[in-house]
């Protein structure tokens, strides 16, 4: 029997075919040895699968979009604290992570501990920001620049060398080949995500992603890094492998030092042939792979829970490389009552 | 001399796993002996003298062979020459 029980609510439970991380983080905690953990679903939509999954979400409630702004939000959590007393939430989208940090006070003023970045920090591996941090710390990346103009953009895609990659502004990435791609997946991007959009030089080579977890004072609590195996038309890997290489964990210490990083995260790298390395993107959560830190000996979530619970918490020294994910699709059967519970009141 | 690179994985299968790039290949039970060989420290000419032990081949023919497998080893980035 554990000596300490503790409720967490977690978001990013669409474990679909672009999964949230919500799933990963809450096998991490039921994991624990040493807590007693029950999760508490905060979901966007009626059909995230993760709310279905009682084994490892006990209940779920219907959370507003971010969009919705702060206010909606706290009126919704204080709701679902008033129901369930939780200690913890961890947020595991990126566009929530604005609202959730703003709401920092307040969460606490009702009980809810966060272990989050701050607002700068934030603000510094954002998309738009991110080339800037990496020119300014000596780190390799491919050059980015922004477009808010179609005229600019194909007076530059006149002159470029191709291929490209086109990003919109929080998310999605396309590789283009010709001037009219260019152009075609700006407006694309412009309608879906808004200006500006950024245009990157393409390196091709293999995908390294680092999940991390930083204390918020410049140590780097775990990192494990992973060479994609497979990876899906919309660029998610499906399959891959631990993998140890002294060059990543640096990178994964020199970046988590810089921002002094208080959360998750996960690095995005790309490895060309003759080794270089180009930093692709800095995620400001764990990945969806997450899980697979646990199975290689780095429970980073629960990692957090620690820390965000005043529990002592020794950065990990080592883990098992050649741990492997495949991720698989299952159809979880349910019935027709436990939609109508979400979808009618808001609770699962 | 040659030199495998450091914590090359080699299962009794002949599947070779290198823990710092995450690839992985497959090998014969020629190739594994070869990679054990290295992983001993072995050097061409005494690699080439084992294979001779068990291939009933000339000499010039299994140095040939050798040094094909190795010009593979040397292009995946699994041996370099010290």
């Amino acid at each position: 029997m554990s000596d300490k029980s503790f409720k967490i609510g977690l978001t990013g439970l669409n474990a679909i075919d672009s999964p949230g991380p919500g799933v990963g983080v809450a096998r991490c905690l039921k994991d624990a040895d040493d807590l007693d953990i029950e999760i508490i679903g905060l979901a966007y939509e009626t059909l995230e699968p993760g709310i279905y999954l009682h084994d490892l979400i006990k209940k779920s409630y219907q959370v507003p979009y971010p969009s919705a702004g702060t206010e909606q939000v706290f009126k919704r959590l204080s709701y679902i604290q008033s129901k369930e007393q939780l200690d913890l939430i961890i947020p595991n989208f990126d566009a929530e992570l604005w609202n959730y940090i703003k709401l920092t006070p307040q969460l606490k003023e009702i009980g809810i501990r966060t272990f989050m970045p701050s607002l700068e920090q934030l603000d510094k591996i954002n998309k738009l920001n991110l080339d800037e941090f990496a020119r300014n710390n000596d780190l390799p990346s491919p050059s980015t620049k922004k477009f808010s103009s179609l005229d600019e953009l194909e007076e530059f895609g006149r002159e470029a060398e191709y291929p490209l990659v086109i990003k919109g502004k929080f998310y999605e990435a396309f590789i283009v080949y010709n001037i009219a791609q260019l152009a075609y997946y700006y407006n694309k991007l412009n309608a879906k995500w808004g200006l500006p959009v950024l245009v990157q030089e393409f390196v091709d080579g293999n995908e390294i992603v680092i999940a991390g977890l930083g204390d918020g004072n410049g140590n780097l609590i775990g990192a494990v890094p992973l060479r994609k195996l497979f990876i899906t038309d919309k660029g998610k890997g499906w399959a891959g492998v631990v993998i140890n290489d002294p060059q990543y964990l640096d990178l994964a210490e020199k970046i988590n030092k810089l921002l002094a990083w208080k959360g998750g995260f996960e690095i995005e790298l790309t490895r060309k042939d003759n080794g270089d390395v180009f930093l692709l993107e800095i995620n400001p959560r764990f990945p969806a792979w997450i899980y697979t830190t646990a199975a290689a000996g780095q429970n980073m979530p629960l990692a957090l829970v620690h820390m965000a619970m005043g529990m002592e918490q020794v950065p990990f020294q080592q883990y098992e490389t050649g741990k492997m994910f495949v991720r698989y699709s299952w159809d979880h059967i349910t019935d027709i009552s436990e939609f109508q519970k979400i979808s009618t009141l808001g609770e699962l | 001399m040659i030199k495998l690179k450091k914590n090359i994985a080699l299962s009794e299968s002949g599947f070779i796993f290198d823990p710092s790039t995450g690839d992985s290949y497959s090998v014969n039970q020629t190739g594994s002996e070869i990679i054990e060989y290295l992983k001993e420290g072995l050097s061409e000419d005494q690699i080439t003298d084992k294979l001779k032990d068990t291939f009933d081949s000339d000499e010039e023919q299994l140095r040939k062979d050798l040094d094909d497998f190795l010009h593979h080893l040397r292009q995946l980035k699994m041996i370099e020459n010290v």
